[in-house]
């Protein structure tokens, strides 16, 4: 006799929707976007600071102009004068190409799911850094990748551990097909490669012939110096650059890009089609509307400064009422700093704690596949106000020193009940 | 409908919360349900345009814990569900369990402390002294909320700590109670014309035998048997327990109560939920079905008693 499991498919699910559950630290997140918390979890760029005027400008210009070719199906590899202005957006990381080594996507993890679709078979192993973006991850995971975490530092990706890395994984007989590096103010790391630790780290892909996955969300965002240059830039026939508007101009849009070498481009602009035939015309020609019409750099740089001044709240603050033993990373552009507990703390065991003191924060663990980074978490700074960043760090703080307390009482930091599923929020969390 | 607030059940909450209100509004269209959430907004908004009936579907505190319920009770406004002081009861699973084991129900032999014990008496001696008393293995869950947050099933000593971390994460007060093996039975209990009515006993079967928040909202996880493969005279006595207990504690409307039937057969009472969960992998709405009761047309009728009754 069997019973009822509330969903007749439960049998006919494919084996990579297995890890697909409903999670305890996901439903917590639930409270973080309500206006009483301030979150410092969720990464969601502060388009308010666009003049959404000018925006409501281009659109309607855009459809009272070219209504018809906007709301109609466009071309899978995308718009042809969108990809020649994306040319100039990349100039200051010093990618040059041509239009047509262009595909357009769906934001930037379109192209990550569609990259590691052409390439990626099941059991293929994909080298992250440790931590790595959760929505790289995830895409790993759906198409049954192996993924392996590789050191990082202050620096970025440590090469002696890439290369130990590649060789352990060769020496099991598995195949490494990707090395996926976000070079540039790291999500969730808050840490650059520089020129050097870059050009290293390429030489040891090039030398092992394995294709490196470069993801650029946020290297027009620095706040010092100049931006860093990509890596594609010295290796365009071993690097697929994966680009995005949504920091520099508007999530909501979902137009991102990926560069890649020609015979790749051709099998993703394939991939796409099967997908989606074809990104949104509407998106893409509002971003293009955009670009042609608007002083876009000067923009970038209100965002730039923006962003600084609430890194600046939040370190600051950090650094003012954090316990001794608290460690951070200090971002030189981007949305994060990555954070380590004193004493052993576990942030996975501390959020519930967190979410009732009203402040959250993603913990770490959601940054690896492997039960790393219990002892993490991401702070981001990019949407709250910087007095509202001062007072979740303060309310943080107070957090951290009750967790303190409870270690000190039992002697263990770790909670015992672990969740399965993703422990991150969903994108739209504040 | 309130729903949503702040507490970590707030998903769970607001999914109960649309449910019901759909259901509502599918089979009683003389009724206007509007669905929100509970904020600093909430009192200027019921005080500007009064409703007939509040429906509190809030899981967690504030929601279940009595509280809100007192506020209601003071603007004088009609809603379903227990009255503040019996939520208030039913909320606190030390207290509740204390009320139930007079009225003559088993329960399982449990320890309830603060931090503030372990931090004075020293967690060694305290844990050992629990250990030593109620035996291995324990399950240890916050005194306060539901859905399984925060709990742990502790079967070696050395597991204890960590548990307890994970639960004083929820709540001040920790509850270590001898975990009961056998079948896991949730009995709900709904009001008709203030006759308490038991509905068909449900058989839990989850996943690897823990019970826990992901086997609770992921649909497919858990096996469900309604009625429970149990005999006739254990459901019957199932069904009077849980009666009993929403009986013995006040509760008003609906409840649902979660027992472990052990092998020889007697069930033992773990707790009872004043705002028992919609969602759509929820006991509840799943004994309705069962029942052929609808989840709309039961709401409706609660809703006409909470007006005809008053604040």
């Amino acid at each position: 006799m069997s019973g009822s499991r509330l969903d007749p498919w439960v049998d006919s699910y494919a084996e990579r929707a297995h890890g697909m559950a409903a999670s305890e630290i996901r439903a917590l997140f639930a409270v973080a976007s309500r206006p009483e918390v301030v979150s410092l979890a969720g990464g969601m760029p502060f388009v308010q600071a666009l003049n959404l005027d000018i925006v409501a400008d281009c659109i309607h210009r855009l459809i009272s102009q070219r209504g018809a070719q906007a709301l109609q199906y466009g071309s899978g590899q995308g718009d042809v004068t969108l990809r020649e202005q994306i040319l100039d957006v990349m100039e200051p990381v010093g990618v040059s190409a041509h239009p047509d080594d262009i595909v357009v996507t769906t934001g930037s993890q379109m192209a990550l799911d569609l990259v590691t679709r052409v390439f990626c078979d099941p059991g293929d192993v994909v080298l992250v850094e440790a931590p790595s973006y959760v929505g790289a991850l995830g895409v790993f995971r759906a198409y049954q990748c192996d993924v392996e975490h590789v050191a990082m530092d202050d620096e970025g990706l440590i090469p002696s551990a890439l290369e130990d890395a590649i060789t352990r994984v060769r020496a099991s007989g598995r195949k490494v097909k990707m090395i996926y590096t976000i070079p540039s103010f790291h999500n969730p790391a808050g840490v650059t490669q520089g020129g050097a630790r870059r050009a290293q780290n390429l030489q040891i892909a090039q030398r092992a012939g394995i294709l490196v996955l470069e993801d650029d969300p946020y290297g027009l965002l620095g706040f010092e110096g100049e931006t860093p240059r990509a890596m594609r830039a010295d290796d365009p026939d071993g690097v697929i650059y994966l680009g995005s508007f949504s920091k520099t101009i508007a999530s909501g849009l979902r137009v991102g890009w990926a560069v890649a070498p020609h015979g790749v481009r051709e099998k993703l602009v394939l991939a796409a089609e099967s997908a989606v035939l074809c990104p949104s015309n509407f998106s893409q020609l509002t971003v293009s509307e955009y670009l042609a019409t608007q002083p876009w750099r000067e923009q970038i740089k209100v965002f730039r400064e923006l962003y600084r001044e609430r890194r600046d709240a939040l370190l600051d603050s950090m650094a003012a009422v954090m316990p001794t033993g608290t460690s951070w990373t200090t971002p030189a552009g981007g949305f994060y700093s990555w954070v380590t507990l004193p004493g052993g703390l576990d942030a996975t065991a501390m959020l519930p704690r967190a979410l009732a003191a009203l402040v959250a924060y993603v913990p770490g663990t959601g940054f690896y596949v492997d039960g790393q980074g219990r002892q993490n978490l991401r702070l981001s700074y990019c949407y709250p106000e910087p007095d509202r960043i001062r007072e979740g760090v303060r309310r943080l703080a107070s957090v951290v020193e009750a967790e303190l307390d409870l270690t000190a009482t039992f002697g263990t930091a770790r909670g015992l009940h672990e969740s399965a599923g993703t422990g991150v929020p969903a994108p739209d969390i504040r | 409908m309130l729903a949503g607030g702040l507490s970590p059940e707030r998903e769970v909450s607001l999914r109960s919360g649309r449910r019901v209100a759909e259901a509502l509004r599918t089979c009683d269209a003389s009724i206007e349900v509007t669905e929100v959430d509970v904020d600093g907004a909430l009192i200027d908004r019921i005080s500007a345009h009064p409703p007939a009936c509040i429906i509190p579907l809030l899981h967690g505190a504030a929601g279940e814990d009595g509280a809100l319920r007192d506020v209601l009770q003071a603007l004088g406004l009609p809603f379903i569900g227990s009255s503040a002081a019996a939520a208030r009861l039913a909320f606190d699973k030390p207290i509740t369990k204390t009320i139930i084991e007079k009225a003559g129900i088993a329960t399982p032999l449990a320890i309830a402390l603060p931090h503030s014990t372990f931090r004075e008496l020293g967690a060694t001696g305290v844990l050992d002294a629990v250990v030593s008393s109620l035996g291995l293995p324990i399950i240890v869950k916050p005194t306060k909320g539901g859905s399984a947050l925060g709990a742990a099933v502790v079967r070696e000593a050395a597991e204890l700590p960590a548990a307890m971390v994970g639960a004083f994460a929820y709540s001040d007060v920790t509850l270590m109670e001898r975990l009961v093996t056998g079948t896991e039975i949730a009995v709900s209990v709904y009001e008709s014309h203030g006759v308490a009515i038991s509905l068909p006993p449900v058989e839990i079967v989850p996943p690897h035998g823990i019970y826990d928040y992901n086997a609770r909202y992921t649909a497919g996880l858990t096996e469900f048997f309604i009625p429970a493969r149990l005999s006739q005279a254990v459901l019957d006595e199932c069904a009077a327990v849980a009666l009993l207990a929403h009986r013995s504690l006040g509760l008003r409307d609906w409840s649902r109560t979660d027992l472990i039937v052990d092998t020889g057969g007697t069930p033992w009472f773990l707790e009872v939920n004043a705002a028992p969960g919609m969602t759509e992998t929820s006991l509840f709405p799943q004994s309705l079905t069962a029942a052929g009761i609808s989840l709309g047309e039961l709401t409706g009728q609660l809703v006409r008693t909470a007006i005809e009754r008053g604040a």
